[in-house]
């Protein structure tokens, strides 16, 4: 017997390891819970590493550049971006509301409701999931559950959704990207409201269960609907690259926004606003706007004044539109009793 | 057991010769095949293709000629993987456990010294791995991963003819006898 386990004891480490990891493989499939020790393990070995390669690729990017290119206009530039960003969600959602809702009761809505809270990420490396493509449609961030993410928070950039957050470790979280074919998200069209699926596809991504009698465009957008209490509804997704009619539901591809350009810093939704889908087009395409009308003679000074002011930008205009609805909605107030 | 000794003893002394490293190469390169797995490609995305924990797989289980090791070996790497996927852990495990076992046996009826076995040998087990792999997540999980051979086969060339440089390259940190 001795004899026979040592003839052929290499094949009998290979059952044992083979079988172990079958039963390991089963016990996840079956209990759908995770061995989550080992992968804590495994990423915490890692993204240390990680982290100090990209540290030290950043740096010596960054030294380069500020030292010897650009002096000072990189941290303005980080700054402006990241100003740009937060103005760019603020003017959307702003645009969004007073779009759909003009009277007073959906100010009153509008000022109850506290804007989303975010936790800015970097993407640092991705994971070594093998799709069908070959690439990763998963990637790691970081920040994990010391800075308060938890599983199934929303990604996103001021362009659109990113994906999800599947695992949270320490330091680290795991994002499902919107292009991966496990991807699942409710989306909602801007212009005739058709409710979909949204499922990754690779580079690019489809809108399922969406019947062939509903009408969407080619180019129209989709927003979250907030169906899938991930995403808070609102937020754009993408705008549709082919419509056609399929055999069974319509066949609609899109084209993620928030992957444009591909993507180095998102922000984590931590406290998310459903925000209502705009009756706008979203303004994508550059458009042409006529220059301020000439002073009339015949107006007071404040108006002049007011006329012959800086150029106002869009968010400006929305500005000025939400400060005379308040002052003509929202009664003075009562003089302070003594 | 007089058997088992003789086939080795009477083997050419290429054939049998042994390579010996340290631990702590081992360990170490096997985590820089992963971290460049997990990093290189978000930089340069055609590198996603190479897969470097599987090269290292193949590498210490031709090179330490033991079919036990090589499929600890390959397991470890394996689970590692898995660990910093998205899929339920065993399932590149399984893949490269098998890897590993194959491999060092392959190395004991082959010369694993020339660059043309390393090439066919590497393009092989690349083949085998990704081919195994397909089975396992449509049998097992049930999950939709496509097998399209002639991207397949063309990125296995790619990984053996990545693989004959990176060998000799892993051969300079052998411990001399």
């Amino acid at each position: 017997m001795d004899l026979l386990l040592y003839r052929y004891r290499h094949l009998t480490v290979l059952l044992v390891a083979i079988v172990a990891q079958l039963g390991l493989l089963a016990y996840q499939v079956r209990n759908n819970q995770d061995v989550r020790l080992i992968r804590v393990w495994s990423v915490s070995a890692v993204t240390p590493l990680a982290r100090v390669l990209e540290a030290g690729r950043s740096g010596s990017s960054n030294f380069i550049d500020d030292y010897f290119l650009l002096l000072t206009v990189r941290d303005e530039n980080k700054r402006l971006q990241a100003s740009l960003a937060t103005a760019q969600l603020e003017n959307q959602r702003m645009r969004a509301e007073l779009g759909t809702a003009q009277r007073a009761e959906a100010l009153a809505m509008f000022q109850k409701q506290s804007p989303m809270k975010f936790v800015a990420a970097r993407i640092f490396m991705n994971s070594t999931a093998m799709s069908s493509t070959g690439s990763s449609a998963n990637v790691y961030v970081d920040v994990g559950a010391s800075q308060g993410i938890r599983k199934g928070m929303a990604v996103i950039t001021p362009s659109g959704i990113v994906g999800k957050i599947t695992a949270v470790y320490p330091t680290a979280s795991m994002v499902l990207l919107i292009n991966d074919p496990l991807f699942a998200a409710g989306v909602i069209s801007q212009k005739n409201r058709v409710q979909g699926t949204l499922r990754g596809q690779g580079s690019t991504a489809i809108v399922d269960f969406v019947q062939n009698e509903q009408t969407v465009d080619k180019g129209e957008w989709f927003y979250t609907s907030g169906s899938d209490f991930i995403f808070p509804r609102g937020l754009r997704v993408g705008p549709t690259t082919e419509v056609k009619p399929g055999p069974r539901r319509k066949d609609i591809q899109l084209r993620p926004s928030g992957l444009d350009g591909g993507i180095e810093e998102v922000l984590v939704v931590v406290e998310g606003v459903h925000a209502p889908i705009p009756e706008a087009p979203v303004a994508a395409e550059p458009i042409s706007l006529q220059p301020p009308p000439a002073p009339d003679p015949g107006a007071d000074a404040s108006a002049r004044a007011a006329q012959t002011g800086p150029v106002s930008t869009d968010a400006d205009r929305v500005v000025d539109r939400y400060r005379s609805t308040v002052k003509s909605a929202v009664p003075p107030a009562a003089p302070p009793k003594p | 057991m007089s058997d088992f000794s003789t086939s080795y003893t009477d083997s050419p002394r290429k054939k049998n010769h042994i390579a010996r490293y340290k631990w702590a190469v081992i360990a170490g390169i096997t985590l820089t095949a992963i971290l460049f797995q997990v990093y290189v490609p978000r930089f340069i995305s055609y590198l996603s293709y190479l897969e470097m924990p599987l090269l290292v797989t193949v590498y210490f289980s031709l090179m330490r000629r033991s079919p036990t090791l090589g499929l600890l070996l390959g397991a470890a790497i394996g689970l590692a993987q898995d660990s910093l996927s998205s899929n339920p852990l065993g399932m590149f495990g399984i893949v490269k456990t098998l890897v590993g076992y194959f491999a060092a046996t392959a190395s004991q009826r082959f010369d694993v010294e020339t660059a043309g076995s390393r090439l066919v040998l590497s393009f092989f087990f690349f083949v085998f791995h990704q081919f195994f792999y397909w089975v396992l997540g449509r049998a097992l999980l049930g999950q939709p991963i496509g097998l399209e051979l002639p991207q397949t086969l063309v990125m296995a060339v790619l990984n053996a003819l990545v693989a004959v440089p990176l060998f000799h390259i892993l051969d300079k940190l052998k411990v001399s006898e």
